[in-house]
């Protein structure tokens, strides 16, 4: 039998994620994934294995779960406060479980999606080409207790590492570019809209973050006759009421609402983050600005592997020295570290 | 001589062509046809094309590619053909569902029917012999706006929002139809009730419309409608489908 991590407590809003689903946006259907790209990249670098493989991306609250058999795990997004049988796991890590574990996650603390990573990634049935949970197009169910989510084959790889966390937690400046709708707003409108402190409203999910201020709404000109036109994750949509709305991963593939601007894509993990109340500015750039922008974040994120460190580890918490020693990524057994260092 | 079509970006998502400030047949045409030459010309670094009402859009990473070349090649494709009189793309198919119209299945048809400036039997007799496309999909999967119907159905969408009217369901405003994917609130008047299903994640085509298909919606009583039910495993809903020549 294959392994599997059997769902003991499950919060509300906790799906299988991964990249999504591309190429069926003429079919009505948004590609979806994790809200928070990132996360998802660190728990694959932690393990080093695919970034195509699926996680538990869990909304605000966490859960708890026991492994079959020995599994490894990475933990990274907003910080949820982990426990293997009661001993405290650090955060943006990855770590091995003897087989029994119950592993706790609490509420997320510092953002608002947390995610767990497994060695050889969730393996539920793909549906489309993808294992993501798209509850707002129908396609898949939330995690809830009592689920035993299957596993797929490990190829094996590091535990006991940690990677600096990036700074998008807690909101902050957010970079936008003009969107196809952004002229159809006055230019005071614009300049309103780039000087306001937003915070994020509580009303938030993976289809959009609305965004609350003080003061009076953002309308663009002829707002009620344009016409419906495509949606790309991260437009900001405004409403009826004048409210900005980032739109997320799982937002419709067209809307009638106009876009005032798009949010990068490398950005997109900040607003995820944001928990209710967090402080949100936009800043909108030229393309050029942009462009170099989002390259820098790529090559930043094509460089994570490089910036792992070993988990140095304070004594008094290790529950079992001799199983840290044994599988230890950062002491290998095989590897023979001199002549690692006779190679630069 | 236009101001029309125009190209904008879309963040760093890719470019969108727009025929028109607002729902036309040419534009609606146009915009399916550049999408179809655009798939056709298999365009290096484009990710995925899709159509609204008006519009192409051109999925391209902007970020890695920049938007200078694919602007040009736009240009001077746009440049090439009068896109609003073009063909429309070949291998569309032509729907029939079969819808029962009324009825407590569909309780706004009187309403609609009235809004039209027409008796019920009217309504029923145009609706189900109109034969219309699918000018886009969206608001949900597979999900199709389809039009356009007669003048005397640009009606206005109700002041209130219903409920929820069920999945199959045939709704009408804006000289348009919409066939629900799922159970969803809405503004429009629900006229017709069908058994078709437009998402079918777990099948081998999940989904069973795309843009520039036609549509049309032959009146059947409630006892067919019942039957239909109870032999839908497919989702067709009894539906016949043909291609277009």
């Amino acid at each position: 039998m294959n392994a599997q991590l059997d769902v003991l407590h499950a919060g509300p809003g906790m799906t299988v994620q991964d990249r999504g689903r591309r190429g069926f946006r003429a079919q009505g259907l948004t590609a979806g994934g994790a809200a928070d790209r990132m996360a998802l990249a660190e728990g694959a670098a932690l393990l080093d294995q695919s970034g195509d493989l699926a996680a538990i991306e869990m909304a605000g609250a966490g859960g708890s779960f026991r492994c079959t058999s020995d599994l490894r795990i990475a933990l990274t997004g907003a910080d949820m406060g982990a426990s293997a049988d009661g001993a405290p796991l650090a955060w943006n890590a990855c770590h091995l479980l003897p087989a029994g574990t119950t592993l706790t996650l609490g509420g997320a603390k510092d953002g608002s999606y947390g995610y767990l990573h497994v060695g050889g990634g969730i393996a539920t049935e793909p549906v489309m080409g993808a294992r993501a949970g798209h509850l707002a197009a129908g396609l898949g169910e939330a995690i809830a207790a009592g689920d035993s989510l299957p596993l797929g084959p490990d190829k094996g790889g590091p535990t006991g590492r940690i990677l600096e966390r990036g700074d998008r937690f807690g909101g902050g400046t957010v970079h936008i570019v003009a969107s196809m709708q952004t002229a159809n707003f006055a230019a005071e409108t614009l300049d309103r809209f780039v000087d306001t402190e937003f915070r994020r409203d509580t009303r938030a999910n993976r289809v959009g973050v609305r965004m609350t201020h003080d003061g009076e709404g953002f309308f663009a000109e002829g707002q009620l006759s344009i016409v419906s036109e495509v949606i790309v994750p991260g437009d900001i949509q405004i409403t009826g009421d004048g409210a900005p709305y980032v739109l997320m991963g799982e937002c419709q593939t067209t809307g009638g609402y106009p876009r005032i601007g798009t949010v990068l894509p490398s950005d997109l993990p900040r607003v995820a983050q944001a928990r209710a109340g967090d402080p949100i500015r936009f800043r909108l750039i030229e393309t050029e600005e942009a462009i170099t922008l989002e390259r820098r974040a790529r090559d930043w994120l094509a460089g994570i592997a490089g910036r792992i460190a070993p988990l140095t580890r304070n004594p008094h918490e290790m529950r079992d020295l001799l199983s840290y020693q044994l599988v230890g990524g950062a002491v290998s057994a095989t590897a023979d570290p001199f002549e690692e260092e006779d190679r630069k | 001589m236009s101001d029309w079509p125009v190209i904008r970006r879309v963040g760093l998502s890719g470019l969108l062509v727009t025929f028109a400030a607002r729902m036309s047949e040419p534009a609606n045409r146009a915009a399916l046809a550049l999408r179809a030459a655009i798939d056709a010309e298999g365009w290096e670094g484009v990710t995925e094309t899709s159509t609204s009402l008006v519009s192409t859009f051109i999925g391209v990473d902007l970020a890695a590619k920049g938007p200078e070349e694919l602007t040009r090649k736009l240009e001077k494709l746009l440049s090439a053909q009068d896109w609003y009189a073009a063909p429309l793309p070949s291998g569309r198919k032509l729907w029939r569902v079969p819808t029962v119209y009324g009825t407590d299945l569909a309780p706004q048809l009187a309403e609609a029917a009235e809004a039209a400036g027409m008796e019920a039997e009217e309504a029923v007799k145009q609706l189900s012999q109109a034969r219309v496309r699918v000018l886009t999909i969206g608001f949900a999967p597979g999900q199709p706006y389809l039009g356009e119907l007669g003048e005397a159905w640009d009606i206005p969408r109700q002041q209130g929002l219903t409920d929820t009217v069920p999945a199959g369901a045939l709704i009408v405003a804006i000289r348009q139809l919409v066939l629900f994917t799922n159970a969803s609130p809405t503004g429009w008047r629900h006229i017709g009730q069908t058994a078709f299903r437009t998402f079918r994640p777990e099948a081998e085509t999940p989904f069973a419309l795309s843009p520039g298909d036609e549509m049309m919606f032959p009146a059947i009583e409630r006892d067919a409608y019942e039957d239909i039910l109870a032999s839908n495993a497919d989702g067709n809903g009894g539906a016949t489908q043909e291609v277009i020549e």
